[in-house]
């Protein structure tokens, strides 16, 4: 130990201080309650998603904040004996409402989960490509084009550009989390949600993701769920603490972080609990 | 003390090892004694016809001219259809307990379809006999013909026994090994999988289709073999509804012979030594048929696992 190593941070983005301009919400979610079974995991959340930010949800293990983010897709009811009350406002449409197909829902609404999860018999290619055949589009002129362009959003084009017949789980853990990253975002989705993107991953790799998600915002709504305050306040404009299930604190990032109103987020953030 | 323990350790080690060893050697011995006693007991017909044996279509016992080809063609028939019918069948049945019947009723169905499997197969013969060979005579052989009798294979015949019938009730058969199989393979399809696919906007189908089933396909692949490997080899189910006449004619609605069958039918009452040895010289090509057929299969696991690999 006689030569101290530098250690690897993140990249350092410092939350503005004043408040975040906002132009009305890309997703307004009110009073929403989900369940497992009679467990009840979300409790009357209502929040709103503001277009072209990245809002972070922050709680400990078990807040409910998983479960949430996953009610804004409709994937909460692929769970057996889940269930969703409330309204979840997509561009002033509900998408809870009566005869709304959360197929659809899902092809504008983009989601990446905890782990990486490339489909291990397609390339990189096929990859990418896969939201896109899943809406029938079959022109190979156009799945080029979506393929580099969804791997540019990424930031993995350079890495990839060469092999991008070799088999998507080729990648290192990072590389395939921006490879899932690259496939949610070739369908061209409205909005982009994050469950946990970096909790698989190494500090160099999260670097990059966070990085990427700071740069996502200037062309989509992200909405990203972290147990990490430190990269919800590098990445987010505006944060929401969770606790229970219920959502304590909503504000813009700098506010919750410098000057928080409730004395719970004020421990948390702290590190006095969770 | 330790250097004892560690002695004694190492001798406990050494005789397991060695009884392992012991056990896993008395399997290829026993292989090797199963080829050997075969070609020692087909020694006569192997000198009398040579490789000749595998492509002549005489088996004519009286004037003890032997060749094996229908009997060859005959199980691969047999087998083939039986695939045909039961890949379809089985699959789609376990994409259905897996995908989209309710728990109790999966369980049941599932339950039902490992019955399937606990048949005896002559019980499946009988069925066969009674009730498959009149349909198959009276109404199914009639109207495919009707309308496809210009393919060859499809041309009438009046028997109702025959390669097809004798395919309808092995695929019924292997069924239950391509069901169970593949739903055990299904099941295991991690959630990430399922989801990364539903979060694209993929519909159900199309979820099965593009995250499941390439997830599974290898395993999948498995449970065909194993299927194939038992379609091979039946015995009792297929004599019964075969038709027992060792010629090769395009119409599946013709009788047929397989080798499992003739080996059955005609070796208690073989006469002449050569008449037996060339019986058991079938059972050696059935033998080396059913290897080549797995090792074959083995490839291709490998194949289509090699993409798998390095999944998290």
């Amino acid at each position: 130990m006689s030569t101290p190593s530098e250690p690897v941070m993140p990249p350092r983005i410092t939350p503005p201080a004043e408040e975040p301009r906002v132009e009305g919400a890309a997703l307004a979610v009110e009073k929403l309650n989900a369940w497992f079974g009679s467990n009840h995991v979300v409790k009357d959340i209502s929040i709103s998603f503001p277009k072209h930010h990245v809002t972070a949800l922050i709680g400990p293990s078990g807040c409910g904040k998983s479960t949430f983010i996953r009610c804004l897709n409709r994937m909460h009811e692929v769970v057996p004996g889940a269930r969703v009350s409330g309204s979840v406002l997509l561009e002033g449409d509900n998408i809870y409402a009566e005869g709304v197909d959360p197929v659809r829902i899902r092809r504008r609404i983009g989601m990446v989960f905890q782990k990486p999860n490339p489909f291990p018999t397609m390339s990189i290619y096929d990859n990418v490509a896969a939201g896109l055949r899943l809406n029938g589009t079959n022109r190979v002129s156009v799945l080029d084009a979506a393929v580099e362009e969804g791997l540019h959003l990424a930031a993995l084009w350079d890495e990839v550009k060469d092999k991008l017949r070799a088999p998507g789980t080729s990648l290192s853990g990072g590389q395939q989390q921006r490879l899932c990253i690259a496939r949610a975002l070739a369908v061209k989705p409205e909005i982009l949600l994050m469950d946990e993107p970096c909790s698989a991953l190494d500090p160099i790799a999260t670097g990059k993701i966070e990085e990427l998600i700071y740069q996502l915002r200037e062309r989509y709504t992200v909405g990203i769920v972290t147990h990490n305050m430190q990269q919800a306040a590098r990445v987010s404009s505006f944060t929401g603490f969770l606790l229970m299930g219920e959502l304590v604190e909503f504000g813009a990032t700098g506010k919750i972080f410098t000057n928080p109103k409730d004395s719970r987020t004020e421990a948390y953030i702290t590190g006095r609990f969770g | 003390m330790r250097s004892s323990r560690s002695r004694s350790g190492n001798w406990g080690d050494r005789l397991f090892g060695g009884a392992s060893l012991g056990f896993a050697l008395l399997i290829l011995v026993l292989v090797a004694v199963l080829v050997g006693e075969l070609a020692w007991n087909s020694r006569l017909a192997l000198r009398a016809f040579g490789p000749a044996f595998l492509w002549s279509q005489n088996w004519d016992p009286v004037q003890e001219l032997f060749g094996a080809l229908p009997f060859i063609y005959g199980t691969l028939a047999t087998s083939v259809v039986a695939l045909l019918i039961s890949i379809p069948l089985g699959l789609g049945t376990a994409i259905f307990l897996v995908e989209l019947a309710p728990p109790r009723v999966s369980e049941t169905i599932s339950f039902l379809v490992e019955l399937l499997a606990a048949i005896p197969s002559v019980i499946y013969g009988l069925v066969g006999l009674f009730v498959v060979v009149p349909w198959v005579r009276t109404a199914f052989c009639p109207s495919v013909s009707a309308a496809l009798g210009w393919i060859p294979i499809f041309q009438a015949s009046p028997y109702g026994v025959g390669i097809f019938t004798a395919g309808i009730i092995l695929a019924v058969m292997i069924v239950p090994f391509i069901t169970t199989v593949s739903r055990e393979v299904l099941l295991m399809v991690p959630r990430s999988q399922r989801e990364a696919a539903l979060a694209l906007g993929a519909t159900h189908w199309e979820m099965v289709s593009t995250a499941i089933l390439p997830y599974a396909r290898s395993g999948i692949a498995g449970s065909i073999f194993l299927a194939l490997a038992r379609a091979l080899g039946e015995t009792m189910a297929v004599t019964m509804v075969i038709g027992n006449r060792p010629e090769i004619r395009a119409s599946l609605f013709e009788p047929g012979y397989t080798m499992a069958a003739v080996l059955a039918n005609e070796f208690s009452e073989a006469t002449s030594d050569l008449h037996l040895h060339a019986l058991i010289e079938i059972g050696l090509v059935l033998f080396v048929i059913t290897i080549i057929v797995n090792g074959l299969a083995r490839l291709l696991l490998l194949k289509l696992g090699r993409t798998t690999e390095g999944r998290s």
